[in-house]
């Protein structure tokens, strides 16, 4: 226990040490997205992450915002495990046909109003998948889309500025 | 002569015929009667081969019918068996009876191509749901992949348990956490899994259908996305198919980069999975600690080579960016800083008794299990195994022994424990490598040009990603465009070990244990 107090406590926050540009656009888009989130959603956006077919890559930097660095939980921004309570579907990858029947699911499950936010080039797309008889091509083939978020995959950075795109 | 040539020519003499056109040269293909293909996969298990993949190609298009393929392992050799089908009526006897992958492997074929596997138990397709149209085989040659499938009716049929007390618990597609779809369905009995169904195809997004229509220069960043986790390994893997078959020789130093890029990869994945299988036994410190370092990994990665994956980096011929002094003193200060922290970290995992509690003699594969399942990568080195392709297949740099020495861990306990360890022991090494690797890169040119291959011949190449062995086959069609491209991901063959290792145990140990796998559903799915 006390080994894990120690690495805590000389871990400090890391969200400090951070690049002193990195920082300040983390900062620019949390304090903006913050203040929105708190307008519209009553302090709390809550998002079901879908993925429709992706390759995974765009998945590993949705994972990312939740790190210590762009901790996005502190801008009141969480991930639900069922779509019933999301107010917000982030859906990646190219549709592919055996997942459009989940995916239109999903979203039905999804009480209104919902935003959906289609991530990386897959999703805005289809990407380098296209359209052939496994991939219907971009998230907007299958559901209503709002805002993409374009990037291969999106950086965290991109990922936060397109949440807050969407929550305008 | 290698060992498996050998005990395939003395058992079946004339009937094999050697090929001329598969390169690597190191790689051995061999002709054999339709009927005997099943009998030559005897043969090769009696000489403790093991099948690496298996597949087909639509070969119409040099006016001939179909061919199978199996390709086999034994320590350092790669043996590739095939058999040539008619091509109205093709079919070939199945290597079930010897084989446990070639289950899977052999109803993929049936399922894409349309080529029956005679004698195989379980014909339900994979990867194709029951609601494409029957007819529909998107690997021949004659199938239009432009156009959308339309929909029909149909049941996939899932295996049952009966008893008293027996229920099941259906899970997925879309599951809870930010991960891939797939759906499995247990059948258990209280608590305790009495037996475990995957059922995959949900991303398959049809990427071996797709290298058909791309150039052998575009094919990389093709196969950069098959695992958008694996970007590296599977690009460095179709490059060097490509490159094998062009007799394409790269400068040592564009070698020593993809080594340096694929060691990056490794650490940074082993990194997030270790935090990831604590945080699922609900030691979330851990997960919050790695992701931190890697995080810094990726943020080097990104300053350095432009990109958080390093995706796009490496394409036949060489790799497109360099590296300079200052970004080697980067990754330098990197390391230290991670490597310092990562020991910490490490002595915390090993000392936290709740922990323990949950991964040891939690999801074992036994060794003889893991054997049988020929499953591959830190699986199977968790298991008993020593397999290593940069150790038993050695893809330069790593054939450099006397300079890029490696050390492989292999534990025999097989349960999710052991699978964290051989992550730590490799996430060291890795380390290791990266520096020797920046003190010892030889300098000159990044890339090569490259001629385009010959009609009808064949490369073949197995990288050992982070996951383990990836393996590539790419043939060339008669106007030296890519007429079959195969994907072996290490996820083909692995996902059968997890439906094995997680009976037993109680089902709250499940994303543990599938965890402690972490398998690809991209690159099995395609
Ligand atoms: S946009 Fe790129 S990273 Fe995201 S799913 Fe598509 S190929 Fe993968």
């Amino acid at each position: 226990m006390i080994r894990i107090l120690r690495q805590i406590f000389r871990t400090g926050i890391v969200t400090e040490p951070l690049p002193a540009s990195a920082e300040d656009e983390i900062k620019l888009v949390g304090t903006k997205l913050e203040e929105t989130i708190r307008k519209r959603f009553s302090r709390s956006l809550t998002i079901r992450q879908v993925d429709a077919g992706s390759c995974n890559g765009c998945e590993l930097e949705i994972h990312a915002i939740n790190n210590a660095y762009y901790n996005c939980e502190r801008f009141g921004i969480h991930f639900t495990a069922s779509p019933r309570f999301a107010d917000m579907l982030l859906v990646t990858g190219p549709v592919t046909h055996n997942m459009e029947i989940a995916l239109r699911r999903t979203y039905n499950a999804t009480p209104p109003p919902k935003l959906v936010v289609a991530v990386g080039d897959c999703g805005c797309n289809g990407g380098i998948f296209g359209e052939s008889y496994a991939s219907l091509g971009g998230i907007d083939k299958v559901i209503p889309v709002n805002i993409v978020i374009p990037g291969c995959p999106p950086t965290p950075i991109a990922l936060l500025n397109g949440i807050l795109k969407a929550v305008s | 002569m290698s060992m498996l040539v050998d005990a395939l020519t003395s058992a079946l003499r004339t009937d094999v015929i050697f090929d001329k056109v598969q390169y690597p040269s190191s790689v051995i293909c061999c002709t054999v009667p339709q009927e005997k293909f099943s009998e030559a996969a005897k043969v090769l298990k009696m000489a403790y081969a093991l099948l690496a993949a298996e597949w087909a190609s639509d070969e119409t298009l040099f006016g001939r019918g179909f061919s199978v393929f199996a390709c086999y392992r034994w320590g350092k050799e790669y043996l590739i068996v095939r058999a040539e089908l008619s091509a109205d009526n093709p079919e070939f006897p199945t290597l079930t009876k010897r084989y446990l992958p070639a289950y899977r492997f052999e109803r993929q074929i049936q399922s894409l191509m349309g080529i029956k596997p005679e004698g195989h138990p379980d014909m339900r397709p994979w990867i194709k749901f029951e609601d494409w149209p029957q007819d529909v085989f998107p690997l021949r040659k004659t199938f239009d992949a432009s156009k959308p499938m339309l929909r029909v009716k149909g049941e996939y049929q899932w295996a049952r348990a009966d008893g008293e007390g027996v229920y099941e618990i259906p899970v997925g597609p879309v599951h809870a956490g930010i991960i891939e779809p797939g759906h499995f369905r247990f059948q258990a009995v209280g608590e305790m899994v009495v037996n475990l169904e995957e059922r995959l195809g949900y991303v398959h997004k049809g990427i071996e259908k797709k290298f058909e229509s791309l150039s052998w220069n575009e094919g990389v960043r093709l196969a950069g996305r098959v695992s958008g986790d694996t970007t590296v390994a599977h690009s460095i893997a179709y490059s060097i198919a490509v490159e094998s078959m062009t007799g394409c020789i790269l400068s040592e130093r564009a070698h020593w980069l993809r080594a340096l890029f694929l060691e990056r990869e490794r650490l940074a994945n082993h990194l997030g999975d270790i935090g990831a299988i604590c945080n699922d036994a609900a030691f979330a410190f851990m997960l919050y600690q790695l992701s931190r370092l890697r995080e810094l990994l990726l943020r080097t990665n990104h300053k350095l080579f432009g990109h958080r994956f390093i995706m796009d980096r490496v394409v036949p011929g060489g790799v497109t960016v360099d590296l300079d002094d200052q970004g080697k003193k980067d990754i330098l200060s990197e390391l230290d800083i991670v490597s310092r922290d990562f020991e910490k970290l490490i002595v915390i995992y090993d000392e936290t008794p709740s922990l323990e509690d949950r991964v040891i003699d939690t999801g074992i594969l036994k060794p003889k299990r893991a054997r049988e399942l020929c499953v591959v990568g830190i699986v199977a080195r968790a298991s008993g195994m020593n397999l290593d392709c940069r150790l038993f297949n050695p893809f330069p740099p790593y054939d450099q022994h006397d300079r890029l020495e490696l050390a492989v861990p292999v534990k025999v306990t097989g349960d999710v424990n052991a699978r964290v360890w051989i992550r730590i022991e490799e996430i060291r090494e890795s380390i290791r490598l990266i520096r020797y690797i920046l003190e010892n890169i030889p300098g000159g040119p990044i890339s090569t040009d490259m001629r385009m291959p010959e009609p009808d011949s064949a490369g073949f190449s197995a990288v050992e990603g982070w996951r383990g062995e990836i393996i590539y086959w790419l043939q060339a069609g008669p106007k030296g465009e890519i007429n079959r491209c195969m994907v072996r991901d290490p996820s083909s063959v692995n996902w059968l070990g997890l439906e094995r290792a997680i009976t037993g145990n109680i089902v709250p140990d499940f994303p543990l244990c599938n965890k402690s796998f972490n398998q690809s559903y991209s690159g099995h799915d395609l």
